[in-house]
């Protein structure tokens, strides 16, 4: 009797522990993955970045992630503790998108660093470009009203549920009909780049505040 | 907020280019900062050990010493380094949590020292990584333990009763410490002897006595003697009765101590002779009647009270008791099938003393455990085989396992309460992760009262805010923009469901309905006003009853200096507001505030929503006049 209770548990070990082994195995496959930057200079004539600053984020970017990738999950998870009352995945999901820009899955030291310094250093233009890009979420070089929806609800997501005003559900797409009311000249019901650089350089607002993050490193 | 998130801090704020055109208000200017903005590398001294690190590195955690400005208090102007006068080796694992942002134990240091240095540094412990953290439990625990038990050895009954305690808290520590008083002690071996007593008649009445004249057969002494042994249990039961009632009047918990195992044994022991007092001698129930005879051998539990080892033993039981169950369950299985296999085997036999299978489970204990009384045989030859395989597996099944199952006891019992552990410590993570979210909130929205967001005038309101670092004044703005972004601002779960219940309750005034509209927003206003106020008196968890315009008055005016954490904060929003709305204030204020609890139990709803707005009503319409000025000065 005991042989038998003894053979069973002995059995359950082992299936038990096999899994284990692979998943070891797998994960030794995947900690090999490492990405190493170009180098300093290079990184200097592409980016408007100094050197000292170029080296302050690399040493963060390298702390917080070894292995020199950012994946999706931990993009998300980052970018959600800024935001501790809302949900921040989606819009998360959408800024991953518009800083991967060679759309492999990962954010490079390269793809941070450049993204930064359109932001944070780049012309007005630029800037009005990255934002379009941002929001064009399929890349075609058109801003339908769907793709904005999708923008807008992952914003105001953002926000939670505990605001004041509380978040009407036609919120976001009020929204939207404002911003294609705004933008969209020919009213065919997209935006194309064109359309949305010039009416965003005639409101001052935009423009104005367009100055305000340039400090931010 | 995790350090790491520090690093990303630019990159969400850079992120933010994303909601400028989207904007329908104009973003607020961010936070000026005024450090430099190059990183450079600080030297820090501990007793000799000289460290190196980034300035950012240490910035990473700016609530505790090395993040925050207190490290200036330490620095050095001569060799132009931070000194600190700690133990260097423990310096090692502080600077590792700056730089990994994991906190790790060294398992060879002291754990009191080790907590002494974190509590130093403004660490706190809880951020110990999962590989170290059982370590430090287990040891804490120990530690704590160990403290104990010295501190209980010290005070356990030798320190004298306050002079004022009551005949109660006498008696009550008397039964508890037998050592404490002279008559305690004599109490205590007094009952000792007298359940020894009891214990002994009670065997000594079966043993068999000489015949009275005139009889052959031998009597058992209890019936020679009955008289004598029937005094004997009355007086021991009229003791412990009266023990009995004496510690349920002294004891603190009336309901814990009649809950307790103690007092249940007691309960037991005196109560077979009171049932048998008032059950009637006939035939039907002396049956029932021996039984309770039976539990007066409880009597002999009683003496774990005297005992330390017998409630030792009593408490490892009930830890092992899942795992000794288990052990039944398996012999019952075993016992199960062999019995059937030697009734099935032994049904043809002639005679046979297998006469059911139920009758069989005896044979197969008796032969498992090696016993082997020999009162019922297999005859067959089938019955036979069985019967060796029976006893031969019965050796494997009690003597083999017995050892691996009491090591599996140790293992499992510990791996239940790491499990347990785990659990609760989980618990605890989210709690934490769940109460940081609400600081990094709370400090937004206590940022947002206290008028840290107005454009402009940077420079006059710092009086105001509490020192903020450069970290969170970068978080504030982002929030603030996103704010501007969506047009709605952020609240908290309080305030939230107060709007929902004033937004659906529908408010009667004596204005006309044209007005409404405005009724609405003037609501949702003022309730706003008092909701800060109500907001602020929810964290400092004051209670107010409902009283009169001069109680609330009162209350209000002593709650500021007293209570509120921000106090300069609320100087500031009085200088905005005009002194003849604090009535309305007060009354929204002080009435709001009596059924909120505080600010970090959110799950909790407002259960006297239904009168908020009865009494609302009133107030309001009396100072509708200065709402409409209110209305105008906060939008």
């Amino acid at each position: 009797m005991g042989a038998v209770m003894a053979a069973l548990s002995l059995e359950a070990r082992r299936r038990l522990s096999r899994p284990n082994r692979e998943k070891v195995d797998s994960d030794l496959e995947l900690s090999i993955v490492r990405h190493q930057p170009e180098g300093l200079d290079q990184l200097q004539v592409q980016t408007k970045f100094t050197k000292k600053e170029l080296q302050s984020l690399y040493r963060g970017f390298k702390n917080e992630c070894p292995s020199g990738l950012v994946d999706e999950e931990t993009f998300k998870t980052i970018y959600s503790q800024f935001f501790p009352q809302g949900d921040a995945t989606t819009y998360a999901h959408f800024l991953f998108n518009a800083f991967d820009m060679d759309r492999n899955g990962s954010i490079r030291f390269e793809d941070f660093v450049i993204g930064l310094s359109v932001l944070l250093r780049g012309s007005v233009t630029e800037k009005l470009n990255w934002a379009f890009n941002l929001y064009d979420i399929n890349k075609d070089g058109y801003i339908t009203k769907e793709e904005m929806l999708a923008i807008m609800k992952s914003i105001y997501d953002m926000m939670g549920r505990y605001t004041y005003p509380s978040v009407r559900d036609e919120a976001p797409s009020e929204h939207v009909d404002k911003f294609f009311q705004k933008m969209d000249r020919n009213r065919d019901g997209v935006v194309t780049i064109e359309e949305f650089i010039e009416t965003c350089q005639k409101d001052e607002n935009i423009m104005n505040s367009m100055q305000l993050f340039e400090n931010v490193l | 907020m995790a350090a790491g998130v520090a690093t990303w801090m630019p990159f969400a704020r850079a992120a933010a280019v994303g909601w400028l055109p989207l904007a329908q208000k104009t973003m607020p200017k961010p936070p000026v900062d005024k450090k430099s903005r190059s990183d450079e590398i600080l030297f820090v001294n501990v007793s000799g050990l000289r460290f190196q690190t980034w300035k950012n590195t240490l910035d990473r955690y700016p609530d505790t010493l090395l993040g925050s400005s207190e490290k200036e208090f330490f620095y050095n102007e001569e060799t132009q380094e931070y000194f600190f006068d700690r133990d260097p080796e423990m310096f090692r694992h502080i600077l590792n949590f700056f730089r990994t942002g994991k906190l790790h134990y060294p398992r060879h240091e002291c754990i009191q020292a080790f907590e002494e240095e974190l509590a130093f540094y403004g660490i706190i412990p809880e951020i110990i990584g999962d590989c170290c953290m059982e370590e430090y439990r287990d040891r804490k625990k120990e530690n704590q333990e160990r403290l104990a038990e010295d501190t209980e050895a010290e005070n356990a009954g030798d320190a004298p009763l306050p002079p004022d305690a009551t005949l109660r808290e006498r008696l009550w520590r008397a039964f508890e410490n037998p050592h404490t008083s002279t008559m305690a002690l004599v109490f205590y071996y007094v009952t000792g002897f007298f359940i020894a007593v009891s214990v002994i008649a009670n065997v000594v009445e079966t043993v068999p006595c000489r015949p009275i004249k005139g009889s052959i057969k031998d009597l058992p002494c209890g019936e020679k003697f009955s008289v004598a042994f029937s005094c004997l249990d009355t007086a021991c039961v009229l003791i412990f009765s009266f023990e009995y009632l004496m510690r349920l009047y002294a004891a603190p918990s009336r309901c814990d101590f009649a809950r307790s195992v103690m007092s249940v044994i007691d309960v037991v022991a005196i109560l077979p002779f009171y049932i048998g007092l008032v059950m009637p001698e006939n035939e039907e129930v002396s049956g029932a009647f021996v039984t309770l005879r039976v539990f007066r051998v409880f009597r002999i539990f009683k003496f774990s009270r005297h005992s330390q080892g017998l409630r030792i033993l009593g408490c490892t039981l009930q830890a092992c008791a899942s795992e000794l169950g288990f052990l039944l369950f398996s012999l019952t299985m075993a016992v199960i099938i062999f019995a059937t296999v030697m009734f099935y085997a032994e049904k043809g036999t002639k005679g046979t003393t297998f006469s059911s299978i139920p009758a069989s489970f005896w044979y197969t204990i008796v032969t498992m455990t090696t016993l082997g009384y020999g009162d019922m045989v297999p005859d067959s030859i089938a019955g036979k085989i069985f019967g060796s395989i029976c006893s031969l597996s019965g050796v494997l099944v009690i003597a083999l396992p017995v050892p691996v199952i009491v090591s599996n006891f140790a293992r499992i019992y510990h791996q239940n309460q790491r499990a347990d552990k785990m659990r609760a410590q989980q618990k605890v993570r989210q709690a934490r992760i769940r109460m940081a979210k609400k600081g990094a909130t709370n400090a937004f929205l206590q940022h947002k009262e206290d008028g840290g967001l107005q454009d402009g005038d940077g420079d006059s309101t710092p009086f105001c805010v509490k020192n903020r670092s450069a970290f969170e004044h970068q978080h504030h703005h982002l929030l603030h923009c996103l704010e501007k972004t969506t047009n709605h601002e952020f609240t908290d779960e309080v305030t939230y469901s107060e709007v929902c219940v004033t937004d659906s309750v529908g408010f009667r005034t004596s204005r006309s309905t044209s007005l409404s509209s405005q009724q609405g927003a003037t609501t949702t206003c003022c309730s706003r006003r008092a909701k800060r106020r109500a907001f602020r008196l929810a964290n400092s968890t004051v209670s107010v009853s409902r009283g009169s315009v001069q109680e609330l008055d009162t209350l209000h005016v002593t709650k500021t200096p007293a209570g509120t954490q921000y106090p300069q904060s609320r100087s500031s929003l009085n200088a905005r507001t005009e002194d003849l709305k604090l009535n309305c204030d007060d009354y929204t204020a002080a009435i709001i505030s009596i059924p909120t609890p505080p600010a970090n139990t959110p799950d909790e709803s407002l259960p006297n929503s239904p009168a908020i707005p009865g009494i609302l009503r009133n107030s309001r319409s009396s100072t509708f006049n200065t709402q409409d000025t209110v209305k105008i000065s906060s939008l």
